[in-house]
């Protein structure tokens, strides 16, 4: 019904009305936050490392974001993309996967998703600086 | 769904009484006005009837008023017709202000980027409001235009037109070359005092589709007097100074609005009331002067929700509203409009602006105060703690 269902995908949509993980953690491992110059949006995403035999990976993903429908539906997106998988494989996490998953985003749009895998790498070296 | 419509500075639903007055016209009395024959006559005579409605409106003369397509092209037919009119004078110099609409804003850059003209764009203070005495010290010997908008359509506030139209009226009387007095009164129009020589205008321009007539209709107020060269060539329809067949359908549509203003008590009581509802709201500011608004728009902006988020949440329950933010732009850039008030960074993408009409009621005022405390509440708890 929404005007704005041109705008965005209804992936992006579905994501921004329901977000997935939406929230603090308070006993993160890791903790990215990632800013825009240009429009002013805030995304902190919160990780949780868990080991399986030798290999880590992400046990659980939180997020907090200040910032338009598609940087809130990039965050939750994110999240999902993220839980349960190992370090190694997060890490190659690109920007345009996340486009890819949340199926595509306006042109103007683009730097929105850049919010979230910049702050997946902050919280991942954050986690690393602290094992460290 | 519930539904409330709450961007009438956007645009306005066409009037039913409106609807039904155009409609003859695209059908039985369709001819064209420049036709001998007596369906062009009766076209001819529908446009002059009109002409008539709105020179009384404004308390101008009927050959005084041109019908556009709109706001935009009377304003660019107002700049550039002048300027091309006086360029016999070299450059010429226009002052206008920083927190006009874009048809203003983009126009005189292109007569700029023409060399036709230098532009002073007027600074305003944190309420949107443009100062005199800023104006009397850009005047130069080569200024000719003033262009100052009457209502800011992001904000609401009011500007002095009056002031300076009563000023450039007394300073032309010693100069040899004339200013002109431009003024954009698209949100003016169904609200505030629109009489040419109470504002002592030379040139006005507004649309129809903000007063509930529909879009693609327009008209521009030129001073008798006041020389303008054509922008459109071709016909000589509208004194010839617009070419092209008349758009009679939307021209009686529009004379139409124009009878049906009624001075908006009820939209003033209602857009109070919202106001004083809002503003109780932690983090709630009111944006544009307090006093000194127009009496459909409720501009504000909320600590911690950012502009568009908050659009499309309202309108998944019905509310249509509407902001200008950097992420909702195609350039990526934070209104002009706030940024020229000096408004803080972090609240230049947290704007919001609702504006009323005739048909808002009293529950929906309700209805939407419930819905934005639920949303920006929401939002909240979404957005990182900084």
């Amino acid at each position: 019904m929404s005007d704005f269902g041109n705008l965005y995908s209804k992936k992006v949509m579905e994501h921004f009305r329901h977000p997935r993980n939406m929230g603090e953690m308070k006993d993160a491992d890791g903790t990215g936050t990632s800013g825009s110059p240009v429009c002013g949006d805030v995304l902190r995403l919160f990780i949780k490392i868990d080991k399986k035999g030798k290999e880590e990976f992400i046990k659980e993903a939180k997020f907090q974001t200040l910032g338009c429908g598609a940087a809130i539906a990039s965050s939750s997106i994110l999240t999902t993309m993220i839980k349960g998988k190992g370090l190694k494989e997060v890490k190659r996490i690109t920007q345009k996967e996340i486009i890819k998953n949340l199926g595509g985003l306006p042109p103007t749009k683009l730097h929105c998703s850049l919010l979230a895998s910049q702050a997946l790498e902050k919280a991942i070296k954050d986690y690393e600086n602290k094992k460290a | 769904m519930k539904k409330v419509y709450f961007d009438h500075a956007a645009t306005s639903f066409v009037d039913p009484e409106v609807l039904k007055t155009m409609l003859p016209f695209f059908k039985d009395s369709f001819g064209n006005p420049s036709e001998v024959h007596f369906l062009g006559q009766e076209a001819k005579k529908a446009i002059e009837k009109s002409r008539q409605t709105v020179a009384k409106f404004l308390n101008s003369r009927p050959e005084e008023i041109i019908f556009t397509s709109s706001a935009t092209e009377s304003i660019n037919l107002a700049h550039k017709g002048l300027v091309e009119s006086l360029k016999g004078e070299g450059k010429i110099h226009i002052i206008t202000s920083g927190i006009e609409h874009k048809a203003v804003l983009n126009t005189c850059q292109h007569l700029e980027k023409l060399g036709w003209a230098e532009v002073t764009y007027l600074p305003v203070d944190k309420f949107g409001l443009v100062s005199l005495s800023d104006l009397k010290k850009a005047i130069t010997p080569q200024t000719r235009l003033v262009s100052i908008m009457y209502v800011n359509n992001e904000v609401g506030t009011i500007q002095p037109i009056r002031e300076i139209g009563d000023f450039l009226k007394k300073l032309n009387k010693q100069r040899k070359k004339k200013i002109f007095f431009h003024t954009d009164a698209t949100q003016a129009m169904a609200y505030l005092n629109c009489r040419v020589d109470y504002l002592n205008v030379d040139l006005l321009s507004f649309t129809g589709h903000k007063i509930h007539a529909p879009k693609g209709i327009g008209a521009l107020y030129i001073r008798k007097g006041v020389k303008l060269i054509k922008q459109q060539d071709g016909g000589r329809q509208e004194f010839n100074l617009r070419a092209g067949t008349e758009n009679v359908p939307y021209i009686v549509g529009l004379a139409k609005a124009i009878s049906l203003i009624n001075g908006g008590k009820k939209v003033k009581k209602l857009t109070k009331d919202l106001t004083d509802q809002l503003l109780k709201i932690p983090g709630v500011k009111l944006t544009g002067h307090p006093l000194l608004r127009a009496p459909h728009i409720v501009s504000l902006v909320i600590e911690n929700v950012e502009s568009e988020s908050m659009l499309l949440l309202l309108s998944d329950r019905g509310i249509s509203a509407s902001a200008m933010s950097a992420c909702n732009s195609d350039l990526l850039k934070p209104s002009h409009v706030l940024e020229a008030m000096q408004i803080p960074k972090n609240l230049l993408n947290n704007a919001l602006r609702f504006s009323l009409g005739k048909n808002n009621a009293k529950e929906e005022i309700d209805y939407v105060v419930r819905n934005f405390k639920e949303v920006v509440s929401y939002l909240r708890k979404l957005a990182p703690r900084l």
